[in-house]
């Protein structure tokens, strides 16, 4: 029998091939409600990743998302973009001689970042210790717990512990979709909309500064910043990881702000600067004061200094 | 009248009205003397540049302490304070065995403080008083390392007064409440809440 050499005037048979992909595509489109809501979700399911956005669609990206969260919020949000600023390397500073364990860090740091109430999330831990016994060779037997009725307790010290914004960030090798990165300002950031939330960033993280939204983030209405930045404080979703950014919001205006820890402390123990501006605070310690960074021997490379100013 | 004698009468104009001017000026300036010297009049010759600070925490309706201590005499004896400032007298240990309140309080005029050099300063700039002794310390907070700052980092920092932290007649940082510790991960349960439900910030309205 002879063979058809062509088929220009009749229909292409339909193979198993093409019949299974048009059935997928069939299915994909049917599950996404089109009835009941707007464009919005077709533009957030094909999102582009953060850092291949053009500057238009970008501002398309935090028109619609301003509006999804002025909805789910029902209050209005300014979500920022900003980039970093040139010849900017942000450090930290903490002085361990100073810190008494009064945790006003921590509660600034929720307050300023939106972080969920319930189920609660804390990006700073506020570790104590007993002179004189294990300690940074040690981290697990730090009590985190501690309660007492004043602190600094007669015989403890006290070393908060957030993210370390690494130069050299195990979590951002190991995330599988590209969602956390190293900004050229040194600061380690999450696209929420890109983190599918598989969590090997926090296996990663030897500081365990990672957070995980184990359900949808709750936090009263009257207590929400609506000051946000895109890669910062703008509300998360349930399923994604989040971590301290240094105030991404605040630090990156000229002049930018402290970030909500440093501005809080009350007995002055953080600090804050460009490690690349020689007339800096954090350059000062880091060139007069007895330094340390955690976990150095892991070649992260920190940027988060602990120091003793006495 | 001769060229000759008419430069003599002009000498002599002139010699006087020299002689007047300078006793005038010297006049003028001891008077200026004799008037005590304003709080905002003191010289300002300390290698300290001005730093944004807020006002100092005076305890209410304390300041000036001219109102009082002007028509009081200086007794400068060591001794319980019984009616006035009686919780400094109480409180006080701030290297207390060497010291007494005129070397830091100025006894002439009490609206200003005293170096150990005899230099006035006045409380907005008290920390100049305090670097006599804590150099090292007042070497960084001048830098910026010690004590609380805020406002932009690379910008307009709001410094603030030793005083605001330490009280300068019992200076020790005071212990305080911390606020409450986290959630053990094993309370991790999921509930929808209603917006009154939800756990109110503890931090409140500190600043």
């Amino acid at each position: 029998m002879k063979k058809k050499t062509s088929s220009k005037s009749q229909p292409k048979p339909i193979t198993r091939r093409n019949f299974l992909k048009g059935t997928a595509a069939g299915a994909a489109t049917l599950a996404i409600p089109v009835g009941t809501s707007d464009a919005s979700i077709w533009q957030s399911f094909f999102q582009k990743h953060f850092q291949e956005m053009s500057k238009a669609e970008m501002a398309e990206v935090i028109k619609r998302m301003e509006k999804e969260y002025a909805k789910k919020y029902k209050t209005s949000f300014n979500i920022k973009t900003t980039g970093a600023l040139p010849d900017t390397l942000f450090g930290y500073g903490l002085d361990l001689s100073r810190c008494i364990g009064c945790r006003r860090c921590v509660y600034a740091c929720v307050r300023e970042n939106n972080q969920s109430r319930d189920p609660q999330i804390h990006y700073i831990s506020v570790l104590e210790f007993e002179k004189g016994h294990k300690w940074v060779s040690d981290l697990e037997e730090a009590d985190k717990y501690y309660n007492p009725e004043e602190v600094p307790e007669d015989g403890h010290f006290y070393m908060p512990v957030q993210c370390q914004q690494c130069e050299n960030p195990p979590c951002v090798k190991v995330c599988p979709t590209k969602a956390t990165w190293k900004e050229p300002d040194g600061i380690v950031v999450i696209d929420y909309n890109w983190c599918i939330g598989c969590r090997f960033c926090m296996a990663a993280c030897p500081y365990g500064a990672r957070r995980f939204n184990w359900g949808e983030p709750q936090i009263p209405k009257e207590e929400l910043n609506p000051k946000t930045h895109y890669l910062g404080n703008r509300p998360r979703y349930k399923g994604v990881v989040e971590k301290c950014t240094f105030c991404i919001q605040r630090v990156r205006d000229n002049p930018g702000k402290y970030p909500a820890c440093v501005e809080i402390c009350p007995v002055g123990a953080r600090k804050f600067g460009n490690l690349l501006d020689p007339k800096s605070e954090i350059r000062y310690l880091i060139e007069n004061k007895r330094v340390f960074r955690l976990k150095e021997d892991l070649n992260t490379s920190p940027k988060f200094y602990y120091f003793f100013a006495t | 009248m001769s060229s000759h004698t008419k430069f003599i009468t002009l000498v002599a104009v002139a010699l006087a009205v020299s002689f007047l001017t300078l006793s005038t000026q010297a006049l003028s300036s001891e008077s200026h003397k004799a008037e005590k010297p304003k709080t905002s009049e003191i010289p300002k010759n300390y290698d300290t540049p001005k730093y944004f600070v807020p006002p100092p925490p005076f305890s209410e309706g304390i300041f000036p302490c001219s109102d009082c201590h002007e028509d009081m005499d200086v007794n400068p004896e060591r001794r319980e304070l019984e009616d006035e400032h009686v919780e400094i007298s109480e409180m006080f240990n701030h290297a207390s065995d060497q010291r007494w309140c005129l070397d830091c309080h100025n006894p002439d005029d009490r609206d200003v403080l005293r170096l150990a050099n005899g230099d006035l300063v006045s409380f907005e700039e008290s920390y100049n008083l305090c670097g006599q002794c804590h150099g090292t310390i007042f070497r960084d907070w001048k830098a910026g390392i010690h004590g609380k700052r805020t406002g932009e980092w690379n910008g307009r920092k709001q410094y603030r007064l030793c005083v605001h932290c330490h009280n300068p007649h019992s200076p020790k940082f005071k212990a305080i409440k911390p606020l409450p510790p986290p959630n053990n991960p094993l309370e991790i349960k999921y509930k929808k809440l209603s917006d009154e439900e939800i756990p109110r910030n503890p931090l409140g309205n500190i600043q």
